[in-house]
């Protein structure tokens, strides 16, 4: 099968390390394997996943409110114009070939031929209109996908070609053109149908998820011919589940789970996501910036690693993880040292010279947040401020601490969609709609604004290390880590592709004999 | 007390019970180690001398937890059957001894509650209320009344003819001072045996709301967190679960002895 | 006969108190459905919209009635967190959960009947003694505890079952109850050491009657008078016990489903509360309570035909 890689890789974008996420394996860590080859390959056959946290409600691509997990399973039946490889290149999917003006402001895309959706239908340039009109919110106003906010107007001049035009000139919009394409008219609520190398079959609410290989995908085609994921939300049931055989593959493990899985394959790689205390920076005590600092000086990365997570996982000090090799600033990591008595002394400035209280809201299904909101509980206690930990479910996390802002503190993970820094550092502008930790910062909002404005490069990378300098200054949270993310595999699976974004590629893994 | 003492359940059920207490009054004062305190070198440690229990995933003290934790479901048990057992005597002292059609509702109401799987009710509760501690004690207190009236409701039907009675009305004492003097003095033997079966339902109910995580939230401690957050480490530290576990048999099992030492069940 | 009508009668005006109960237990809640449904799309007009699509304009009676009416047609509304059929949402869940408790109820009895005889007939001895200290300490254990303790034992060390690897009942009938036994077992042992401990107290509550000693003077052994004589009666409060003891094992159920992971509707309840999706959460209150009340009901009933002196009084 030939891939056509076109010369459409915008080389700003691309310079990503390559393989960055694998290369972080300790030598001599024992609860790691090196995969080895064994047997052939073999073509077909079906494997359970187990995953910690079921899908979203809707598995609408569209629907702004899908989480990381779901996004990273969706991502194996939908596609876009161009989707991401492994490498953290764009490549061409749905588009064969693009062309941009010179103001950044037009995009036009030739469609691939022969591309047929799930339900056997032809894509065709209507379906790639009526699509991007309804993310982008073009009859509603509303744009359904954030990323593709900034379209005006998308318009087919042929059959094969799509014309967009952008409100704001954007050099990093190719990355953001990975919003899905589905059929004109389905109601994405209840029919999930689009292009990828897997289709949707069923799906029991909290129990499991069914795809099927899609015969006639236009790429290379899925090795498995069945892939049923199975939700397992309790995190040591789903570690006896793959002890057992119950499962035979699971991704996003920690590295305490990963420890008593002995006759498995246990592949690291990191998170790709910025876990942090999330602050919301509206609510007192945190709309001070002495006491956001105080935490930062209370709160010594390293350590909070080492003890919820036995040392694995990069510390990172700004909204940036380190598989965004050009915008990553390992300068940042330590900017605040830990300091018990400047942070006590910041928090008498701030007038909490006796601490205060305060509730870290966590999603109860992910057990690698919560340790860590139980390690900062601790690690807080020394300078007189008490946190409790409130679990919730996911959807009740993702409704009033993420969409309503009605938090205090959270300790979650945010990844990035597309391969641009924008996805990293757009959120933290004042007016953003997923600012929900309300920070706000002139300095911040014009640095960013000059940065996706700039067509040139070097100045542009300049001009987002300057926000992620903002950030750290200004304390906006208290950054931790890009957690360690372990993958435990069936020996006699191979194939899986880490990516340096959060997605999970199903159709690389292969049964071997 | 002295007759109950001839009774080899009670009198185990006694030991059991006042060994734990001792053990969690001691954990209010002091515990070997501080059962927050986390420790990165120490994570996960087999019982030994040291560490009695062995440690957690944090490398905090499971012995020192489990007092803490067993103080804590005692204290939110004590609170719950208080709630409901003040409550209970109001509303069946009240109902017991002027009867009519309110206690006969009220009879029907507590009949179908208590056909009720408690935990169910429990959750509904919750669902209304908030998780946390305060809302599972308050959750638990109103589940409890209608057992309390039932038993106080028939005590006091039964007293209100006797002759002590008669003679304190004859004495012209008022129905109030009638019932909460002369009556429910009397009736306290009875309850006794409720209040401890009282305790074996609450310290089960505080465990299983807490392990199905609506009930304590971190970092605040009870046995029922402790035992699901032991459920993580079953196969590398399955001292954890099974030492917390025992911690929640042995309060269930003293008050269970003590309540049958006393003629309950 | 009279007596059948008159405690059905009972049982229709129960079912309707609780459906109306369940009902309003989840109206004072406060809180907007709509802000939660509609969460960074919330604009007043969407919001009115979706109120006056899900009936939430209509007077408290007229929503009552409209969801009793839907409930009984077997469609009792729309979830608030999955915005889909709360049927489809519970779609597979019921039959977990009804096959868990009837399996622990079937181990419930197929325990406790025979040591309850057993204890009764060698009372005063070794056996009756440490039984009876067993039975005790069993009593005290929490089934999710013990449930956890099945998992560690007879799942990683043994390898008896395979922790988490439920199979559905849409794959494999056999699979599916062979993977609940451990579970159902978890819940049955406390409950048939209750019921076990019932028994034997009701069998030596006969045994001290006239008919007994009669039975005995005429030279019957003991196991003859306990089981021609005895067992007959001694069963009663037993078979009330048992049957309205089902609704503790469905209670049961939704706690031990958590320790096996399995998907029945304990998970679905807890993930409702927490997520304050209403609907749900009322229509598996209201499935629990109505098994809870119907088995009572039966339970009186068949009192009543074993023993025909309730008859009378």
């Amino acid at each position: 099968m030939k891939k056509r890689f076109i010369a459409m890789v915008l080389a700003f974008v691309m310079v990503l390390a390559l393989g960055a996420c694998t290369s972080e394996t300790p030598a001599n860590d024992p609860g790691t394997e090196t995969p080895e080859a064994t047997g052939g390959m073999v073509e077909g056959g079906e494997i359970t996943v187990g995953l910690y946290n079921d899908l979203d409600a809707s598995l609408d691509p569209h629907m702004s409110s899908s989480s990381a997990g779901t996004r990273e399973i969706l991502f194996n039946i939908f596609e876009g114009l161009v989707k991401p490889n492994s490498d953290g290149e764009l490549v061409p999917a749905i588009a064969e070939s693009y062309s941009v003006n010179d103001s950044a402001d037009q995009y036009t895309f030739k469609l691939r031929q022969g591309v047929k959706f799930h339900n056997g239908k032809d894509v065709t340039a209507d379906d790639v209109v009526w699509s991007l009109s309804r993310a982008a919110g073009l009859e509603t106003g509303e744009p359904l996908v954030g990323d593709v906010a900034n379209i005006a107007a998308v318009t087919k001049t042929d059959d094969t070609t799509i014309v967009i035009d952008l409100k704001k000139p954007d050099t990093e919009f190719l990355a953001h053109i990975t919003t899905a394409i589905i059929p004109e008219g389905i109601d994405p609520l209840t029919e999930v149908v689009g292009t990828g190398p897997f289709k949707y079959v069923s799906r029991v609410i909290q129990s499991e998820i069914v795809l099927e290989k899609f015969d006639e995908y236009w790429g290379e085609p899925a090795h498995l011919d069945k892939v049923t994921l199975k939700i397992i939300e309790n995190p040591e049931t789903l570690v006896m589940s793959l002890r057992s055989g119950a499962v035979d593959m699971a991704v996003r493990l920690n590295a305490n789970q990963i420890k008593t899985l002995t006759n498995l394959k246990v592949l690291e790689g990191s998170s790709n996501i910025v876990q942090a205390i999330y602050l919301n920076n509206a609510v007192k005590p945190f709309d001070d910036v002495r006491v956001r600092q105080a935490l930062c000086y209370a709160l010594d990365k390293h350590e909070i690693i080492d003890l919820s997570s036995d040392g694995y996982g990069s510390p990172v000090g700004s909204s940036m993880f380190p598989a965004f090799g050009k915008y990553f600033m390992p300068e940042l990591t330590d900017y605040y040292t830990k300091d018990l008595d400047k942070a006590r002394e910041l928090l008498t400035e701030a007038g909490y010279p006796d601490g205060f209280e305060f509730t870290i809201t966590v999603p109860s299904t992910m057990q690698t947040h919560v340790d860590v909101a139980q390690t900062i509980v601790e690690l807080l206690r020394p300078i007189g401020v008490t946190a409790k930990v409130d679990q919730v479910e996911w959807a009740t996390w993702y409704s009033d601490a993420y969409q309503n802002r009605q938090f205090e503190a959270t300790v979650i993970g945010m990844d990035a969609h597309g391969v641009a820094a924008s996805d990293m550092l757009a959120r933290f502008q004042s007016t953003n709609a997923k600012n929900f930790i309300n920070f706000n910062s002139p300095e911040y909002d014009a640095t960013y604004t000059a940065a996706i404005s700039t067509t040139d490069d070097a100045e542009q990378t300049r001009l987002f290390k300057e926000c992620e300098t903002i950030l750290a200054e200004e304390a906006a949270n208290v950054y931790i880590q890009d957690g360690a993310s372990f993958t435990a595999m069936s020996t006699n699976l191979e194939g899986m592709e880490f990516y340096p974004l959060y997605v999970l590629d199903l159709s690389t893994i292969y049964r071997t004999e | 007390m002295k007759q109950y003492l001839k009774d080899k359940n009670f009198r185990a059920g006694l030991l059991i019970t006042g060994i734990m207490l001792c053990v969690i009054l001691i954990g209010l004062l002091w515990t070997p180690y501080d059962p927050n305190a986390m420790s990165g070198s120490e994570k996960l440690l087999k019982p030994s001398a040291a560490h009695l229990f062995g440690t957690d995933n944090f490398g905090r003290d499971i012995f020192s937890r489990v007092i803490q934790g067993a103080g804590a479901t005692f204290l939110i048990a004590a609170a719950a059957v208080a709630i409901g057992l003040v409550i209970g005597l109001i509303i069946g002292g009240l109902t017991g001894y002027y009867g009519g059609v309110l206690d006969e509702i009220l009879m029907r109401i507590s009949d179908t509650i208590l056909a009720f799987p408690s935990i169910l009710l429990a959750l509904v509760m919750i669902a209304i209320l908030g998780k946390g501690k305060y809302n599972i004690i308050i959750a638990l207190g109103i589940l409890f009344i209608p057992s309390f009236a039932r038993i106080v409701r028939s005590e006091v039907a039964k007293q209100k003819n006797t002759d002590y009675v008669r003679n304190a009305r004859l004495m012209g004492a008022s129905n109030m001072r009638i019932l909460f003097l002369h009556i429910m003095p009397n009736i306290v033997p009875v309850l006794l045996s409720s209040v401890a079966i009282g305790f074996n339902n609450a310290v089960l109910s505080e465990a299983s709301m807490s392990y199905l995580g609506v009930g304590v939230q971190p970092p605040d401690p009870s046995l029922g967190r402790l035992l699901s957050e032991a459920q993580g480490y079953l196969f590398q530290a399955p001292w954890y679960a099974i030492c917390t576990g025992l911690a929640i048999i042995l309060l269930i099992l003293g008050f269970g002895l003590l309540s049958e030492g006393m003629g309950g069940e | 006969m009279t007596y059948v009508l008159k405690k059905t009668g009972v049982l229709i005006i129960s079912l309707i108190l609780i459906s109306l109960l369940a009902f309003l237990a989840f109206q004072i809640i406060p809180g907007d459905p709509t802000t939660k449904i509609l969460g960074t799309d919330y604009t007043p007009e969407r919001a009115e919209a979706l109120r006056e699509q899900l009936g939430l304009n209509d007077p408290l009676p007229a929503r009552y009635l409209s969801w009793l009416k839907g409930l009984l047609q077997g469609d009792p509304g729309i979830s608030y967190s999955y915005f889909m059929p709360v049927k489809e949402v519970m779609s597979g869940k019921i039959q977990v959960t009804a096959a868990l408790s009837l399996l622990s109820w079937v181990l419930v009895m197929l325990f406790s009947i025979p040591l309850g005889i057993l204890l009764a007939r060698f009372e005063g001895g070794h056996f009756e003694r440490a039984g009876i200290v067993l039975n005790q300490v069993f009593m005290a254990v929490p089934p999710f505890f013990l449930g956890m303790l099945f998992t560690y034992l007879f799942g990683l060390v043994l390898h008896w079952f395979m922790p988490g690897g439920y199979i559905p009942f849409s794959q494999s009938v056999p699979g599916a109850l062979g993977y609940m036994f451990f579970p159902a077992l978890a819940i049955a042992i406390p409950k048939a050491a209750k019921t076990a401990k019932l028994l034997r107290s009701s069998i030596l509550n006969e045994m001290n009657k006239d008919y007994v000693r009669t039975a005995y003077s005429r030279g019957n052994s003991r196991w003859a008078v306990l089981r021609d004589h005895v067992l007959r009666n001694a069963m009663l409060p037993v078979i009330t016990y048992l049957a309205m003891s089902l609704a503790d094992t469905v209670a049961g159920s939704i706690i031990v489903e958590q320790v096996f992971a399995l998907p029945g509707l304990g998970r679905l309840l807890l993930s409702a509360i927490g997520n304050r999706d209403f609907p749900v959460a009322q229509c598996i209150v209201v499935i629990i309570a109505f098994v809870v009340v119907f088995m009572n009901y039966l339970a009186d009933i068949i009192t009543q035909y074993v023993d025909p002196r309730v008859r009378l009084s």
